[in-house]
């Protein structure tokens, strides 16, 4: 049960967080438009899924940012920092549905790649450079000559949004077809190219592009879910390392910018020197043990 | 010498984040966020 504990949390979470049925339904384009998309989710989850609940953090960024109005986006960077400070990368491996669909696509039985370290360091640092050039810089500054921005990582880079709002509402509504060009198809391929990574690499688009996990991790040393090794406890055996998908040394760093706070490490630890703490000298033993 | 982050000072700054997410909210942001949310984004699913 522990073992799967995080897989049922994190479909639950993803089935909770796109619960508009009516919105699954054939016909008319039709997303949820009621109260709640007011508020943001804490994870990846386009706005336009035809069963989104809430509005996604990234997206809702870059909308203040592209506005007319300039507004300093107060709202959604207040939110996004309370997330942070309180579960950090926690979100990316318990609350994410999109992480859970590259975990599922990394069990089909194909031969997986491991990046070499040379490629793979540097690649990590891409994310943060998706931050802050297509989610902020490039909405903040673009303007049309009609005075719009665009949300530049949405519209060109996000899988998120092709996988769970455009095939489905191009599916479902006939009348969105005939509209379909060049964004559409290049927006498939980055999809198609997001899938086949996943199946051959551990969540890659949580470690290379996630311009979220990028702003989650700053929080890293200092939200209020981090991990503790227990130096006196640990044994160095690198089970730990071992079964790590983010390639983290837990043991080594237990607070690696990279660390989604899945709690793998904690599970197979043989001495139960890693754990979920709340700060300094105030461990609490994880309900994953 | 690895000292770990203050649990006081994460409360302090999950205060100030609270505060900014409710001041976004009283000057109307949350309204921007709901417009967008509400309507499908075009740019989001590759049709605009």
């Amino acid at each position: 049960m522990a073992k799967h504990l995080r897989k049922i949390i994190q479909a639950g979470w993803g089935l909770l967080s796109n619960a508009y049925v009516r919105g699954f339904l054939p016909g008319q384009p039709f997303i949820y438009s009621g109260a709640l998309k007011h508020f943001c989710v804490p994870g990846m989850n386009c706005y336009s899924c035809p069963g989104a609940l809430g509005a996604c953090p990234v997206g809702a960024l870059q909308a203040v940012l592209a506005g007319r109005q300039r507004k300093f986006p107060a709202y959604v960077l207040g939110y996004l920092a309370a997330v942070g400070l309180l579960a950090g990368r926690f979100i990316c491996g318990w609350l994410c549905l999109f992480g859970l669909i590259q975990e599922l696509l990394y069990k089909i039985p194909l031969p997986k790649i491991t990046i070499p370290e040379r490629v793979d360091r540097p690649l990590r640092y891409l994310k943060y450079a998706v931050l802050l050039v297509l989610v902020v810089g490039l909405p903040l500054l673009y303007r049309s000559e009609y005075g719009a921005g665009d949300p530049f990582f949405c519209k060109y880079l996000c899988p998120v949004g092709t996988l769970e709002a455009g095939v489905p509402l191009v599916l479902m509504n006939d009348m969105l077809r005939p509209a379909l060009g060049w964004l559409f198809r290049w927006k498939m391929l980055l999809l198609i190219v997001c899938i086949l990574a996943s199946i051959l690499i551990y969540r890659p688009f949580c470690k290379y592009i996630c311009p979220l996990g990028a702003f989650y991790s700053l929080f890293r040393k200092m939200s209020l879910v981090r991990m503790h090794v227990d130096t006196d406890a640990c044994i160095n055996c690198g089970a730990c390392s071992k079964i790590c998908g983010m390639r983290v040394d837990p043991h080594l760093a237990p607070n690696s910018a990279e660390c989604i706070r899945c709690g793998e490490c904690m599970r197979v630890c043989p001495v139960n020197a890693l754990s979920f703490a709340r700060a300094a000298g105030k461990q609490e033993k994880a309900a994953v043990h | 010498m690895n000292r770990e982050f203050p649990e006081k000072l994460t409360v302090i700054l999950l205060l100030a984040a609270v505060c900014l997410c409710i001041f976004g909210a009283a000057t109307g942001e949350m309204e921007d966020v709901f417009i967008k949310a509400v309507n499908i984004c075009m740019e989001c699913i590759g049709l605009g």
